[in-house]
């Protein structure tokens, strides 16, 4: 299921030149937030929990999501090269899952270690905050990759409908519409870092085990459908 | 001209076939008439008009949520009898929907200058009798004036609820003013900010979540800060924080000339001195943006 030449090559695209760099600068940023945090308002839980879910989970997570799940077969699909790869003896299924695997990996890696260390800066890991938001941002970088790993394979405008997904969906409705909590991958990530948490540090309007059927079911069905996709992909001219 | 399909008297081996070519004798439209048409095309094409059907669905959707939602606060002051003025101020209708607003310049900034730097057609627009000044300035003049329609209509429909409903008219019309003067100055801002981060961006997609992550992770950055400044006393810091993000100028703008409440936390915007600051940084970055879509635009190649 895992072809380790396709993830090198999705790798590189993901990775290369200047494409990094916004990858690199979010990061950079929750970090320096944290470290501004901390020399202006010292150690403080509900301060730390602050930044780490409003920013942290609300909107780099997210974001790093769209640009690593759509990033990993978007732009080949986009410019044609996509057939060289599907024109090889490789199942398309596995072409999927590997790319999954990266645009997880990936994702974790620019959206859960720096979370850690924002949260380490901020309150040493107190009241477990640093840890609970790292397994939130674990959680959600597998469910964020496979969601939108799909749409890129469904729409060639993944990344506007992902954003608009992340950024009306999640945090608009989120905050008016309380019923729209319930579908929406940041709620279901927290109700997991609700139960590592201390005492109302991290709360979610999801249940634990509702929030793990709908992660998991969410991400196989993501990816099962993206495999379908691949199968049967036109390549469509601009516009 | 004469058809004088004759052959020009040489050696019989060579001799040179005048196959009618002719040269143009009409009017030259001339180079204000090519920079109106790049401006009024790329307006258009900002709302998805003279381009594919799916095309239309992001941009108008975006406008029509807009419109949508103006129309939903006239009813709801046109319902309650005891009103006296909109229940949203003209210049918090901006800032309550710049989701909306972010993700119209995300999706259509790009689509106006990326797609010509991917496809190597500005060679070909560079061909007709423009110069570089003029393209910068037809593509930023149509951002800015198809973000000017998508937050100015909004606030027009709001105008024409508050005078049907009978709302003061001088109270109206002079915030009516001030709001208008605000959203221009953000159209200005954000066209600006936008088509810089697509003109260095030409990869689809990427140019998408480039420009938002100016837009939104900056305000998510700095109201996070914010609210952190204010729980912890430091509210002298808050106003001078709102310098960092596109959104929050624009506030600290408003809030400071425009008689407009503040939305950062606490309620409290600069003041006038701060608000020149911020009218500068505002101006600078606006300048800033133009001068780096001239620099960018210097050398492009083949």
């Amino acid at each position: 299921m895992y072809d380790p030449t396709v993830a090198r090559l999705t790798y590189r695209a993901l990775l290369g030149r200047r494409r990094a760099a916004i990858l690199f600068v979010l990061p950079v940023l929750l970090v320096a937030i944290a470290v501004a945090v901390r020399a202006f308002a010292g150690a403080d839980d509900d301060v730390a929990s602050g930044v780490l879910g409003g920013f942290a989970i609300a909107t780099m997570v997210p974001l790093i999501g769209v640009i690593a799940g759509t990033g990993a077969i978007g732009p080949e699909i986009d410019d044609g090269s996509i057939v060289y790869l599907l024109a090889k003896p490789v199942k398309r299924p596995t072409i999927i899952f590997t790319k999954l695997i990266v645009a997880i990996g990936v994702t974790m890696l620019f959206s859960a270690v720096p979370t850690m260390l924002a949260g380490f800066i901020l309150n040493g890991n107190g009241g477990q905050i640093a840890v609970a938001y790292t397994i939130a941002a674990l959680v959600a970088s597998i469910a964020y990759s496979a969601l939108f790993l799909l749409l890129g394979t469904v729409s060639r405008h993944a990344v506007v409908f992902g954003l608009v997904y992340a950024l009306v969906w999640e945090a608009l409705f989120g905050s008016l519409v309380p019923g729209a909590r319930t579908l929406s991958v940041q709620q279901w990530s927290l109700s997991v870092a609700e139960k590592v948490a201390g005492e109302g540090l991290v709360t979610s309007d999801v249940g634990l085990p509702l929030a793990t059927v709908l992660l998991v079911g969410v991400t196989v069905v993501a990816t099962w459908y993206a495999g379908q996709k691949l199968r049967a992909l036109k390549l469509a001219g601009e516009e | 001209m004469s058809a004088d399909t004759g052959t020009a008297t040489g050696s019989e081996a060579s001799r040179i076939h005048n196959i009618g070519y002719r040269s143009y004798d009409g009017v030259r439209l001339g180079r204000s008439y090519a920079r109106r048409s790049l401006y009024s095309q790329s307006l258009r094409g900002a709302f998805g008009l003279g381009r594919s059907a799916k095309s239309k669905v992001l941009p108008m959707l975006l406008c029509g949520v807009m419109c949508l939602v103006a129309l939903i606060i006239v009813a709801v002051a046109m319902a309650a009898p005891t009103m006296t003025k909109l229940p949203v101020r003209y210049t918090s209708f901006a800032i309550y929907l710049q989701a909306v607003i972010g993700l119209f310049v995300a999706s259509q900034a790009p689509q106006s200058v990326s797609r010509d730097l991917r496809f190597k057609s500005v060679p070909l627009y560079f061909s007709r009798p423009i110069e570089r000044v003029d393209y910068v300035l037809a593509k930023f003049g149509a951002m800015a004036s198809a973000l000017l329609v998508l937050t100015g209509l909004p606030l027009v429909i709001l105008y024409v609820g508050a005078l049907l409903a009978k709302f003061d008219f001088a109270d109206q019309t002079k915030w009516f003013g001030q709001g208008m003067v605000s959203v221009a100055l953000l159209s200005v801002l954000f066209a600006g900010l936008g088509l810089v981060v697509a003109a260095l961006t030409p990869r689809r997609g990427f140019g998408v979540a480039a420009v938002i992550a100016v837009l939104t992770i900056t305000y998510g950055a700095v109201s996070t800060v914010q609210g952190i400044a204010w729980t912890t006393g430091s509210a002298g810091a808050v106003s001078w924080l709102g310098l960092f993000s596109p959104i929050t100028l624009i506030d600290g703008v408003q809030t400071a000339f425009l008689g407009a409440s503040s939305a950062f936390p606490g309620g409290e915007g600069p003041g006038a001195a701060a608000g020149v600051v911020y009218l500068l940084v505002v101006l600078a970055l606006v300048a800033g943006s133009y001068a780096v879509l001239m620099r960018r635009y210097r050398r492009v190649g083949l």
